[in-house]
């Protein structure tokens, strides 16, 4: 490769030339910037200025170019130089567009604009140009494992965009709960009668399909490997192991309904008249080969009247049972109480609820039995007895405040949704642990958990992905809903949260055009969600790594294992570039090529930091590129101003946040730090789902280091910023800087 | 009236819903509600203090069979038709359709309350009005207050006294009413043979209704 040669470009378009000097900008970048190549234009994104730029790129040799011009999150199409290392100085939104236009904020402003400056250069410096990861596997095989209606419309949707699948079903037959239905939920208009299950004609065009192969009765052994190369052994029943190379993978194992036998005080198992939803289903499919309506199972006599228990084990708060509502019971009550009233409108039908809840289309559907005499209570099932053929049902009549009594010939307990999502991971590392005193029992509950392992994953990190709430697995509800915490690996359906039929078909595409997308981004090196097309990776530089592993336990997606001489060994087709690993590193020896701990640090300290007599305080903002950058630059676009004496510096996450960044801004003579990062928590909004759970843990002692300093606390602030916060922001910007203005300036200036 | 009672009390068993919805005017409707409350919660008559059951749970009341505590219910005499209920039912139910439907029902078959208010006031409104095709405003106003009895009715009367002389001088009542010389309407004949008609009409629906 040629020899370095930086550039700066300074725009005057949009209003900067009006605003700052760019005379001035121009001598920053030559004398402390000491940029090889300087020049100003008057519009740079035009095709004139981009070149201008690319001329000196081909004919003078520039291989790294600060461009001073608007936030780096804007005109990416323009400045698209895949083989040089682009800085960016945010002159325009981070500057120009916060300030106000008046003579008494012009010196505040042109200092704000010649840091930036500086800070761009000082980054192109540090970098060199992402080269793509090397590690690419080229594999577009798509891996389905769960064979009902989410598997196989996730199947489907795959063969249908040109790919491959290998269905994986554990059981003899494609279908899972819904080919144990005798009809569905309606899902087209006009909603008001049961429909047919759909799934002969799913299994039929999955048998016709010649991009889909099929395992029957069989489970997945052993997964090794990463995206764009998966090694997966699939165990099958007659003892024969299949090996399959897979691109991606698409988890949809579906659930099992929660225990009924848990619920003795509500009739299970005391009388064949009470069954669960399921046996509800398979009485309907025998009464329909029978031909006859359906039957009380104690005696074969006709049922003249049937009570629907909603909630049975579910929205308990007492902790006994399933805590959460499953969904869509109260629409399976609904259809099965139509089988009765099509079948005689002279048998009642009472479904008891506490708050009814049909998604979808499942109002009209609930208007229509209602219309065809299916009666709805509101009241809680607090017992439920057997008398010989007849049961009887003891509730509290919530509308009308009062115990009832009631008999019936059958009652169906509408129970909840249980996630069929594997052994949960802290559960199995606990286990591990304990087992390794040695002691059997111990070890029996490892094997245990390990058999309903559903990957088995050889990733150093477990062998399923991680759980979140109630064992359902880890995917943000709202904005990356199929995401795991494993590269390539994706949920669809009941396994990662509660819902129908039909949500489960959308969620199921869902992930199919997203494992797509991870196969296709694996095969080009790249990275996957949310920095999908990102080259960089992360390199290690071994000889200075102490083994501490806290970058493999830290690492949000499994991406680092360990070598046989346990350093860490990095599959850079599972990374998702948020940088925790670096951000981790007590001996700071992970990086990236376009971000490190030099690229920022060297930011940081290429600010000019005034003296403690100028009463111009510096603060350092780090602000995640993900939640918190946006909200600056849109504060920017709205033209909210705030204080000039910030410097904001994007970062991929909080997660990657070295300490160090923070002790050496104090140490420079910063005189407060300001981090930004998104939610974490149950409600996280973290793009890469710990990274800011674990940088706010790690920046959590920061104190110490501050106290050690004789700093106040205040000092470092930590703020949860959304997208949504971009008109408040400011405000909070303000009213930090009104704080550390507060404060007798850092004692560290000048050194 | 009673012998009514018990005729269809034993023709519906214990399935007091359907026979609301067979025997009552707008009665379908009441299987259609989903005891969202929005009817209660819009009513401006206060009705906690007055109503024995909020509409909604005069529904959920039939649906759990309770005959007796409905139709001897004062709730749907209370209504004031203002229809708020009627315009804000999310599920479209024509809420004051029904309380009236129910009112007419239990008074049909002798089960509403005894010497309530707005039905006596419906009764003596209904054989005034139709008798002339006009109202006698003197002999309804009368009627209405001595429905308890003579104490209370000259207790009444006297309150009003006041706004009773301001109507006489202003016009608009005719004190002569008292005794029968009231206004009328044209074609008394005419009208009493259209309501003749109409109560024909009615019974006989009545009739096919309590036959089917």
């Amino acid at each position: 490769m040629a020899e370095t040669k930086t550039a700066a470009y300074i725009c005057k378009g949009c209003d900067i030339d009006k605003r700052v000097d760019v005379a001035a900008l121009v001598k920053t970048a030559t004398k402390s910037g000491k940029m090889n190549l300087v020049r100003e234009h008057d519009f740079l994104c035009s095709a004139a200025g981009v070149a201008m730029i690319q001329n000196d790129i081909d004919n003078e040799g520039v291989t790294h170019a600060a461009l001073c011009a608007c936030s780096r999150r804007a005109k990416t199409e323009a400045f698209n130089f895949p083989n040089t290392a682009i800085s960016r100085g945010n002159l325009r939104e981070g500057v120009i567009w916060i300030r106000p236009d008046t003579d008494a904020a012009r010196e505040t402003t042109q200092e704000m604009a010649e840091d930036y400056v500086r800070m761009a250069c000082a980054e192109v410096k540090a970098m060199t140009v992402p080269g793509g990861n090397p590690n690419t596997g080229t594999v577009k095989t798509l891996l389905v494992v769960g064979g009902g209606m989410s598997g196989m419309t996730s199947a489907l949707e795959a063969s249908k965009a040109g790919y491959k699948v290998v269905l994986v079903e554990k059981t003899g037959a494609l279908g899972g709960w819904a080919a144990k239905l005798y009809r569905r939920v309606p899902t087209r208009e006009p909603f008001k009668a049961p429909e047919d299950n759909g799934v002969t004609d799913l299994v039929a065009r999955i048998e016709a399909d010649s991009n889909i192969k099929v395992y029957l009765s069989a489970t997945i052994a052993k997964t090794d490997g990463a995206p764009g190369r998966f090694k997966v052994e699939i165990a099958i029943e007659s003892g024969a192991v299949a090996n399959e190379d897979i691109g991606a993978i698409i988890q949809a194992t579906g659930f099992t309904l929660y225990d009924a036998n848990k619920l003795p005080e509500l009739g299970y198992g005391k009388s064949p008249n009470v069954v669960d939803q399921a046996g509800l289903e398979a009485l309907a499919i025998a009464a329909a080969a029978a031909g006859r309506p359906i039957c009380r199972p104690s005696d074969g006599q006709p049922v003249n009247k049937v009570v629907f228990v909603q909630c049975a084990g579910q929205r308990d708060s007492s902790g006994t049972h399933l805590p959460y509502c499953s969904g869509f019971c109260c629409n399976t009550s609904i259809k099965q109480a139509m089988y009765f009233k099509d079948s005689n409108p002279d048998i009642d039908t009472v479904v008891l609820f506490t708050d009814l809840r049909t998604p979808g289309n499942g109002e009209d559907f609930y208007r229509a039995a209602q219309n065809k005499g299916v009666i709805f209570s509101k009241g809680v099932v607090s017992d439920v007895s057997a008398a010989g053929n007849a049961c009887s049902v003891k509730f509290k009549d919530l509308i009308l405040n009062e115990e009832v009594n009631t008999q019936a010939d059958l009652v169906v307990l509408a129970t909840g949704m249980v996630p069929t999502s594997g052994p949960d991971l802290d559960q199995l590392s606990e286990a591990n642990r304990v087992a390794e005193g040695g002691d059997p029992a111990a070890k029996q509950h490892v094997v245990e958990l390990m058999s309903k392992s559903v990957l088995n994953l050889t990733y150093r990190q477990g062998p399923d992905v991680p759980q979140f709430k109630h064992g359902f697995n880890d995917s943000h509800f709202i904005c990356f809903p199929y995401e795991t915490r494993r590269t390539a690996m994706y949920n669809a359906g009941p396994v990662r949260r509660p819902m129908d039929i039909a949500q489960s078909q959308e969620d199921a595409t869902g992930a199919a055009m997203k494992a797509i997308q991870a196969m296709e981004n694996a095969g080009l090196g790249r990275a996957a969600h949310p920095r999908a097309g990102d080259l960089s990776f992360p390199t290690v530089r071994l000889e200075g790594c102490t083994q501490c592993k806290r970058c493999t336990v830290e690492c949000p997606f499994g991406a680092i294992d360990e070598d046989e001489k346990r350093f860490p060994l990095f599959n850079e087709s599972r990374c998702r570039r948020c940088g925790t690993c670096m951000g981790a590193c007590p001996v700071r020896v992970i990086s990236f090529e376009n971000y490190s701990v030099n690229t920022v640090g060297s930011q940081i300290k290429s600010v000019e930091v005034p003296d403690e007599f100028s009463e111009k305080p510096r603060i350092l903002i780090l602000a995640c590129e993900n939640d918190a950058y946006p909200a600056l630059d849109m504060a920017g676009m709205n033209r909210h101003e705030y204080d000039p004496f910030v410097r904001v510096i994007p970062i991929r996450c909080l997660g990657s946040v070295n300490t160090i960044w923070i002790t050496d801004a104090l140490n420079g003579g910063y005189d407060g730090v300001m981090l930004m990062g998104c939610k974490h928590g149950e409600e996280y909004q973290c793009h890469f789902v710990k990274g800011s759970e674990l940088g706010r843990y790690r920046l959590s002692k920061v104190g110490d280091t501050l106290k050690g300093m004789n700093l106040e606390t205040e000092r470092v602030m930590d703020l949860e910023v959304a997208i949504t916060d971009m008109a408040t922001l400011p405000q909070k910007i303000n009213d930090y800087a009104a704080l550390i203005k507060s404060f007798p300036p850092s004692p560290f200036k000048g050194f | 009236m009673s012998d009514l009672n018990q005729q269809m009390a034993a023709k519906y068993q214990n399935n007091f819903l359907r026979e609301i919805e067979e025997q009552a005017e707008m009665g379908e409707w009441v299987k259609m509600c989903m005891q969202c409350g929005l009817c209660s919660g819009s009513c401006p008559t206060n009705f906690h203090a007055g109503w024995d059951h909020p509409p909604q749970e005069l529904f959920m009341m039939i649906r759990a069979g309770k005959r007796d505590e409905v139709l001897k219910s004062n709730s749907m005499w209370m209504c004031t038709s203002c229809y708020n209920c009627y315009v804000r039912c999310p599920r479209k139910v024509p809420v004051t359709h029904v309380m009236h439907g129910l009112a007419e029902y239990a008074y049909r078959i002798g089960q509403s309350p005894k010497n309530q208010p707005t039905q006596h006031l419906s009764k003596t409104f209904w054989d005034n009005a139709t008798k002339t095709g006009r109202v006698n405003e003197v002999k309804l106003t009368q009627s209405l207050y001595f429905k308890d009895g003579i104490g209370s009715g000259i207790k009444k009367a006297m309150e009003m006294q006041a706004v009773a002389l301001g109507l006489v001088k202003a016009g608009r009542l005719n004190p002569l009413e008292a005794v029968g010389i009231a206004h009328k309407c044209k074609d008394i004949k005419g009208i009493h043979a259209m309501l003749a008609k109409a109560n024909e009409l009615e019974a006989q629906h009545k009739a096919e209704k309590a036959k089917a």
